[in-house]
């Protein structure tokens, strides 16, 4: 049997800032350990010098050494030159070689406070298997958040099942679920082995694929919409995690809650959890100091 | 802060919120809990912090609605945890 092609592939990434010198700074580090994917962040004195963000393995510390290892490759750094390492995400209490494990809901406000500027006072973050909505204040502390764990509606595993079912890259389903005719109405069911299900009897009536993406795009994003309602949306609202790349879902989710949502910052949205983390490496660092 | 613990489902929404700003870590809530649904310890979502605050124990998070149920046998009902609140920091959506 031949291959089957893994349409639910995310590209992974890595950078390293090239104005930064790390020799004689203080490094800091934050890792997540997501469900789906892991990413590491190393901070130079502060300041954003490199991370990676790839998908995690079934083994948690492996998974987080081989993000900080793919983080530091090229810049000659080695583990000992950090100082102060947190851990966040799912799998936050394994990281080897972490002091501390910090919470991702604290984590994304912090990061995400850093990513899109003192103005943001609400940040959703759509993970792999869960969904949060948080709000924070002008430094990146939370004031109220929620998250969603118990079901994989409105999470990026949800639509990497509809990319494997349709057999399209999951980074071509945004573009492709505007390329419609006219607005479906959204799948019916809010369970994504339902939904799954409704999806097939779509496509044997002979809805195009594209029309389905849209339909299963527009349902994820009333679906978290009814997940802000209890929150409530205040501005500036910005999206982190690997569903806000999808703009099928963020267009869709902009037009129902009717408040602007933030470009994507120059960085990957999927690090805002591990820029956190490294963020309270450097205050924790510092705090210890003194 | 205000702290959402629970879920949403297809039944209905399940949240009890502890309004940390107002919650003193006395630990009456998890005194009166029949079934160690509440705890008291450092704020995991504010790690600078080192007040002591109530919370909903990770074990329980996802089946408030079954744990609690005993103590809430009506909607008016109001539950021990609640009652036992002195600055009123707990709250339930359901």
């Amino acid at each position: 049997m031949a291959d089957k092609p893994e349409y639910w592939r995310w590209t992974e990434s890595r950078w390293t800032n090239p104005d930064i010198d790390w020799k004689g700074k203080v490094i800091t580090s934050g890792i997540d350990v997501g469900s789906v994917s892991s990413q590491a962040v190393i901070l130079a004195d502060g300041e954003l010098y490199a991370y990676s963000n790839m998908r995690t393995g079934s083994d948690s510390p492996d998974s987080a050494m081989k993000a900080i290892n793919w983080a530091m490759e090229k810049t000659g750094l080695k583990l000992e030159d950090i100082v102060y390492t947190v851990g966040t995400g799912y799998g936050r209490v394994n990281v080897p070689f972490s002091q501390r494990a910090i919470t991702e809901i604290a984590c994304h406000a912090r990061g995400g406070n850093f990513m899109y500027g003192p103005t943001v006072r609400t940040i959703l973050d759509m993970g792999g298997q869960d969904c949060k909505a948080i709000h924070c204040d002008e430094r990146g502390k939370v004031t109220n958040f929620l998250m969603n764990d118990k079901c994989a509606a409105g999470t990026g595993r949800g639509m990497e099942v509809f990319a494997d079912l349709l057999g399209v890259s999951i980074n071509d389903v945004g573009d492709l679920s505007f390329d419609i005719d006219k607005e479906p109405p959204p799948v019916s069911s809010t369970c994504v082995v339902y939904a799954k299900t409704e999806a097939t009897g779509l496509l044997r009536e002979g809805w195009p694929k594209n029309k389905v993406l849209a339909a299963y795009c527009s349902a994820m994003a009333h679906r978290i919409m009814t997940l802000l309602e209890r929150i409530g949306v205040e501005e500036d609202f910005a999206i982190t995690g690997g569903i806000s790349k999808n703009k099928g879902v963020v267009k869709r989710l902009e037009k129902e809650v009717g408040i602007k949502i933030m470009e994507t910052s120059k960085y990957d949205p999927q690090i805002a959890g591990a820029l956190g983390a490294a963020l309270f490496a450097k205050a924790l660092f510092d705090k210890g100091k003194k | 802060m205000l702290a959402n613990y629970g879920y949403k489902d297809g039944s209905g929404d399940y949240f009890i919120t502890i309004d940390t700003d107002k919650c003193n870590g006395c630990d009456k809530c998890v005194e009166v809990c029949p079934s160690n649904v509440m705890a008291v310890g450092e704020d995991e979502n504010d790690p600078l912090s080192e007040q002591k605050v109530a919370f909903v124990t990770e074990a329980e998070r996802k089946k408030i609605k079954y744990t609690c149920a005993p103590c809430k046998p009506s909607k008016d009902a109001i539950p021990p945890c609640i009652n036992a609140c002195k600055p009123n920091a707990i709250t339930h959506s359901w």
